[in-house]
């Protein structure tokens, strides 16, 4: 039989521009201690562990292996580590829980993108032939997809905005948020996005714990049972994709089984607002769902931790009972390139 | 708190990346002014070309000149080039979709303004006068309203073919060690070295990186230690590195500073290198202005004993 698998704890950083006065570790331990004290699990007691960074945001070859200090590594631990989005640490986690070799584990990651230019670091992930040698950076490559988007008739510069708008809005009630409340849609940065359609560059940290079964039933007052998780990922060449759509996002939530009931919650990683109009389109959102009550990455966005973040977001709302069934979205790469959706559900009230 | 301590820190490196078939004609071609692309197994071609069919995954090696012209899919207006980017005025970034392809290349558009930029519209290939086998042998598209360019039909054999490129990266960044190193970088230019203490298991950490490894709390208690220590496990040095002053061979040692739980490392001089030995007392020496011991030389004590150091192994 599939054991039941969820979160149970999910804690975060205030993000913000520059956290120059801490390393790495000492940016993260607090979120650490903070997940841990949440379940009263010691580090001696987690069953396994998965963390998400990458080196590029660092500027150091295995950069995630200090961070390690704020878990405790010795006596020497089960753990992980992959070079993305933390969501996808917690993708291996579950996997871990599933095979029964593990009843706990802790998924966190981190990012510090004030040490460089976030924009240029991502050009590095590019296509290292035809590609990267032009330096596209992040915004550019989103307002193409904007721009289509656009041309398909599916948005236009004034939805654009409000959806930048209402993430900051609903970002005033979120502690952690780096831009909340009223913030003008601002000037262009790369012609159609301006300002208000992309996220803060921000250092952060987050972390989840996961629970199999009547473990999580004893970790967690309401846990939320991770009922789907998968993730796709399309070619690399922009020009081979339709950039208006996201068929990894519409495979991954039809195998995390998002379609067969409504959700009333989604936390979609969205950094650019088009990106929002896409993702709703293909997940069939409508109006009843609230998308990104927590503000989305357009409030907060610390690379290598916003996807983990709307996963903990989403947990957290079935937690607190204010969601029964929620989706969470994680995506990295360019233009969508690669999403993991997952569906959370808590106990029938 | 003492001021946290920043650098500039530049990561650069030259990328040397080798070439399958396809690519390496279609940059070759670039070089010769022909673009090629690369037909699929239901008759798509893909511009620029691929190895592996992203659909199917088949191998694919048919290669099919496209014209020098094209039509923009999306666009978006650069009004602030960043390094590295093809145009050092404002451009527009396009996906140009080239007469003759199925599949859409990525390059800039020089164009006057946003207003005289749409998709859709009809664009050509403006090279680059110096070509070395590279996607910016394409320097950029520009408007163009003839009729399509003619393809040559190339078939993709050249004379001197490109088998690799290097592709140069720079990543600039303001590195910051954080509170406890820079504290400890602080205290080293004052020729004092500091380590902090576990609140929990009570070991001093040198240096200290804010958090206890073993308890995964955090250290805050700073102890000054050394300056002597104890050598406690040693290499000699035989080949000398590349930018470095030092006669080999020379001794690299582990040293266990008097009141610290960790050892660090550095090199031993003021004695002949195959008579440094376990156990040995070490002290640092300063050089004028230097922010760090230059070298650890003895200090003529007597040798520690092994279980005075055998846990910090
Ligand atoms: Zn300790």
């Amino acid at each position: 039989m599939t054991r039941e698998i969820a979160v149970v704890a999910f804690a975060q950083t205030d993000h913000r521009r520059s956290t120059e006065e801490s390393s790495e570790v000492e940016m993260l331990m607090p979120v650490l201690h903070d997940v841990l004290q949440q379940t009263g699990l010691k580090t001696a007691d987690i069953g396994f562990t998965c963390s998400g960074s990458s080196d590029y945001l660092a500027g150091r070859a295995f950069s995630f292996t200090l961070a390690l200090d704020g878990v405790g590594a010795w006596p020497p631990v089960s753990e992980s580590h992959v070079e993305m989005d933390g969501a996808w640490a917690l993708y291996e986690a579950w996997t871990k829980l599933l095979t029964g070799d593990a009843d706990t584990a802790l998924v966190y990651s981190y990012g510090k993108s004030s040490p460089g230019s976030v924009r240029d670091v991502l050009t590095r992930q590019l296509d290292p032939y035809y590609v990267a040698p032009l330096w596209p950076d992040s915004v550019a490559l989103a307002a193409l997809q904007a721009q289509a988007l656009m041309d398909a008739g599916h948005t236009d510069e004034p939805a654009l905005a409000a959806v930048g708008a209402r993430s900051r809005a609903a970002a005033a009630a979120n502690p952690h948020a780096q831009l909340k409340g009223r913030t003008p849609q601002g000037d262009y940065i790369v012609r159609p996005l301006r300002t208000g359609d992309c996220p803060p560059v921000g250092d952060g940290a987050a972390a989840v714990i996961l629970a199999a079964g009547e473990r999580a039933r004893q970790l967690c007052e309401r846990p939320a049972w991770i009922r789907g998780i998968d993730h796709r990922i399309e070619a690399h060449g922009l020009g081979v994709r339709d950039l208006t759509d996201s068929p990894s996002t519409r495979l991954a939530a039809e195998h995390a089984g998002v379609f067969e009931r409504p959700v009333d919650t989604a936390e979609l990683h969205a950094p650019f607002s088009a990106q929002e109009v896409l993702l709703r389109r293909v997940l069939r959102l409508g109006d009843d769902v609230r998308v990104n009550p927590s503000g989305g990455a357009l409030a907060a966005n610390p690379v290598m931790a916003a996807g983990l973040i709307r996963i903990g977001e989403a947990a957290a709302r079935i937690h607190r009972g204010a969601s029964d069934r929620a989706l969470a979205h994680a995506t990295s790469g360019p233009c969508l390139q690669q999403n993991l959706v997952a569906v959370l559900e808590g106990d029938p009230r | 708190m003492p001021e946290v301590l920043q650098a500039p820190l530049v990561v650069e490196f030259p990328f040397t990346r080798s070439l399958g078939p396809v690519q390496s004609a279609f940059l070759t071609g670039l070089r010769e002014r022909v673009v090629l692309g690369v037909r699929t197994g239901d008759g798509r071609t893909l511009v620029p070309p691929v190895e592996y069919d992203p659909v199917t995954a088949e191998e694919i090696r048919d290669l099919v000149e496209v014209a020098p012209t094209g039509t923009v899919t999306t666009w978006a207006w650069n009004h602030e080039p960043r390094r590295g980017q093809p145009l050092g005025t404002p451009f527009a970034w396009v996906l140009v979709r080239l007469d003759g392809a199925d599949t859409a290349l990525l390059h800039a558009l020089d164009a006057p303004g946003p207003v005289a930029v749409r998709t859709g519209m009809r664009v050509r290939i403006r090279w680059a006068e110096e070509r070395t086998g590279a996607i910016t042998d394409i320097a950029c598209f520009e408007p163009y309203d003839g009729e399509p360019g003619q393809p040559g039909g190339h078939a993709g054999e050249f004379e001197d073919p490109l088998t690799g490129i290097v592709a140069p990266a720079r990543l600039d960044y303001t590195y910051s060690p954080g509170r406890a190193q820079s504290a400890y970088i602080h205290a080293l230019s004052e020729q004092r070295t500091v380590g902090e203490r576990c609140p929990s298991c009570r070991k001093v950490y040198v240096p200290p990186r804010g958090a206890c490894p073993t308890c995964g709390v955090a250290t805050a208690e700073q102890v000054e230690v050394g300056p002597r220590g104890t050598v406690t496990t040693f290499c000699i040095v035989n080949i000398k590195a590349r930018n470095l002053d030092i006669e080999v061979p020379y001794v690299y040692a582990h040293i266990a500073l008097d009141g610290a739980d960790l050892a660090l490392h550095a090199r031993i001089g003021g004695i002949p290198y195959d008579q440094v030995r376990m156990g040995q007392r070490v002290e640092p020496v300063w050089t004028e202005g230097a922010r760090y011991p230059d070298h650890y030389r003895p200090t003529g004590e007597p040798d520690a004993d092994y279980d005075t150091y055998k846990e910090l192994l």
